[in-house]
């Protein structure tokens, strides 16, 4: 085998892969945010059918690996007679993923929303979707964000795994190069670089949101 | 006539009875203090009284609303029974103006002009007009209480709880609510308050009833009650707080 | 048209299957043994060690927080012989997974140890026995205590994701997994097999994980220890 040398071309190479990295890291908290709502809505709401699917559908996720949910999604999607795109096979097993972590993590916040909020809106005669828009989810929304921002981090660490069911982003870039050049300690080296840069500053960023936002109660407007 | 009826109204948390048959009539205008001891049933049959706990026997109607064991319309009933909390439960994230006019807004409706003048004047009720853009962390514990009962006021009750509204309070923030509450008296609203204040209740109030393990056990002016009671365990209650 | 789901070519194997089942079962055991201990040492170095450690063992923590296990994975497996370090592929799995999960435990039980001890804890590595077993007893344990549930889910995802082991041609659970599919070609009911297999492993670890959690607490707390 002739191995070539590893360049600042194959650097940009890998910038432009990490540029599929965050494309399916924002589908994948897209779709799972949509889905993460649901799923607490779910799960605080007064449907006993949808708290069990709900609670069932958050148990399973969270009990098998996301490798084996990326080749269900793909095979499964194969056998539906559609033609198996990765991103595709990727974004749905991602999606899945991120709802019910979402989901968990913002029952949480629902839940520690004072029961007496519910109470006082509801003997101003609130109906349920009326309280939970104007009292008790703007007050979740602040207490998820800390959260959020942190599962957004295990989102983009997560779009790792799609590369083996062939998705070109970040590492699978980074193992295409390695079979050309022969440098995996540099690459991998850079590769996981390139993932601190874009993971470091959300885990910052929750860490400090976390601290300053757990004592005061002070209006913060804007979200 | 009658605004408030009870009649029969028992409770059970499991095996442990807290409502066993309680009864009485409240005319229009009236204002009525619930005393008795800590678990004796007071606040939960206040909480019965505006849907928030429900009830496993008898009936209450209150502002022409029926509560039963079975379905209640608890929106409509809302609408004219409100009730101010012992820790206030403003709403945090909302503005005084906010909290006061969020369920004329969006459970009747009310324009936007219309809401704020509306802020304004029950506000200026409870002498908080000042407060207006404040938000709930920005007041004191009573200025908090206060806007309570405004943002109650707001949806124009026929009947207002007031569960131990001044037992979070420092002793020298109880009086701007109880004079707040004294003006409602004034006004003709029609009140039912569970209390510790007793001069207060002896003063204002012009029904005073004694709950004691779950029974309506003295009901009558506060003359009768306060002065002369009938019973042993409303002595040895009123020998305890007096 | 319509696909039939058929499980006989896969269930044909089950031998294997179950075989990969009890590599990935003790990998993870392992992992979470290791990786406990470790980030529990760590811990409390991070607490109450000298300066340089850590800003060391902070630096540690936020790249395994930052970069994905299987970046780690690689690194470890593909890059360190670059710099003579070569080791079989059990043993970097092994060591991969262990350095992620510490990463994670270290994290949470320091967390432990600062809701018991705010502040510097000056003993240090300069303890005497007798204050090592006060801290112990007054700090580490309940710390350990108090974390226990975050690091049990920690270690039920760190057994789950000892599937990725399966990209360095590990053979468990995942990869005996790939090696049937491509046999059968009955990739789908492969896949659903194993994860119906993960799925047992994961409640029988949280169910282990409560009677230990009950057999090593619960006897304290009854006693009152806390108080």
């Amino acid at each position: 085998m002739n191995s070539r040398t590893f360049s600042w071309t194959d650097v940009l190479f890998l910038i432009e892969a990490a540029r599929w990295t965050l494309l399916l890291s924002a589908i994948a908290f897209a779709g799972g945010g949509v889905i993460g709502l649901a799923t607490a809505l779910a799960r605080t709401g007064p449907s006993r059918l949808l708290r069990s699917l709900a609670s069932i559908y958050v148990e399973v996720i969270q009990g098998i690996p996301l490798l084996a949910l990326l080749f269900l999604s793909y095979y499964g999607i194969g056998i539906l007679g559609i033609n198996v795109s990765p991103v595709l096979a990727a974004s749905l097993a991602l999606v899945l993923n991120a709802g019910a972590f979402l989901g968990e993590a913002w029952r949480g916040c629902i839940e520690a929303v004072p029961r007496t909020q519910w109470e006082a809106s509801a003997s101003l005669a609130l109906t349920r979707p009326q309280q939970l828009r104007y009292v008790i989810l703007p007050q979740a929304v602040r207490l998820a964000v800390p959260p959020t921002v942190g599962l957004m981090v295990q989102i983009v660490k997560a779009t790792s795994l799609a590369s083996v069911i062939g998705f070109v982003e970040l590492s699978r870039a980074g193992q295409m190069l390695n079979n050309a050049t022969f440098k995996p300690f540099l690459i991998f080296a850079v590769v996981g670089a390139i993932y601190f840069a874009c993971c470091y500053p959300l885990s910052k960023l929750s860490g400090r949101l976390e601290r300053s936002g757990n004592g005061s109660r002070s209006p913060v407007k804007g979200f | 006539m009658a605004v408030v009826r009870l009649s029969k109204v028992s409770k059970a948390y499991g095996t442990h009875q807290v409502l066993r048959e309680v009864s009485f009539e409240l005319e229009k205008g009236r204002m009525l203090a619930l005393i008795g001891r800590s678990g004796s049933g007071k606040s939960t049959l206040l909480r019965c009284m505006n849907g928030l706990e429900t009830i496993e026997g008898g009936e209450i109607e209150m502002a022409g609303h029926k509560i039963t064991q079975g379905s209640v319309s608890l929106r409509a009933l809302r609408q004219d029974v409100g009730i101010v909390f012992q820790q206030y439960n403003l709403f945090p994230h909302l503005t005084v103006e906010r909290n006061v006019t969020l369920a004329p807004d969006v459970v009747k409706g009310m324009a936007r002009d219309e809401a704020r003048a509306l802020a304004r004047r029950v506000l200026a009720q409870v002498g908080l007009e000042s407060k207006i853009d404040a938000y709930p962390d920005q007041l004191s514990g009573g200025q908090q209480q206060r806007v309570a009962i405004a943002r109650s006021l707001a949806m124009a009750p026929k009947v207002m709880l007031f569960d131990e509204v001044t037992s979070a309070l420092d002793p020298e923030l109880t009086g701007e609510v109880l004079k707040v509450m004294e003006d409602l008296a004034r006004g003709g609203m029609t009140m039912i308050l569970v209390t510790h204040e007793m001069a207060f209740a002896r003063r204002v109030a012009d029904t005073v009833g004694f709950m004691h393990h779950g029974r309506l056990w003295e009901f009558g002016t506060p003359e009768q009650v306060m002065n002369k009671p009938a019973t042993p365990e409303l002595e040895g209650f009123l020998g305890a707080v007096l | 048209m319509s696909y039939q789901l058929q499980f006989g070519s896969v269930l044909a194997n089950l031998d294997e299957l179950l075989d990969g089942a009890a590599t990935t079962l003790w990998m993870g055991a392992a992992t979470i043994l290791l990786g406990s201990v470790l980030g529990i040492v760590l811990a409390i170095l991070r607490t109450s060690g000298p300066a340089l450690c850590r800003r060391l063992i902070d630096g540690y923590v936020e790249i395994v927080r930052n970069t994905p296990f299987l970046v780690q994975l690689f690194f470890i497996f593909f890059g360190l012989p670059s710099i003579g370090i070569r080791l079989l592929p059990i043993e970097a799995a092994l060591l991969a997974l262990v350095f992620n999960l510490g990463g994670y435990a270290t994290e949470i039980v320091r967390a432990g140890i600062e809701s018991i001890h705010p502040g510097q804890i000056e003993a240090g590595l300069s303890l005497g026995l007798s204050r090592w077993r006060i801290y112990r007893h007054v700090v580490i344990v309940p710390a350990l205590e108090r974390v226990y549930p975050a690091l049990s889910s920690q270690s039920v995802l760190a057994l789950l994701g000892t599937s990725v082991v399966s990209q360095i041609s590990v053979v468990e659970l995942t990869a005996v997994g790939n090696t049937i599919q491509s046999a059968t070609y009955r990739a789908f009911e492969v896949y659903i097999v194993i994860t119906v297999l993960y799925l047992g492993l994961a409640f029988a670890s949280r169910g282990a994980f409560w009677l230990i959690g009950l057999a090593a607490f619960s006897r304290r707390r009854r006693l009152g220890a806390r108080a």
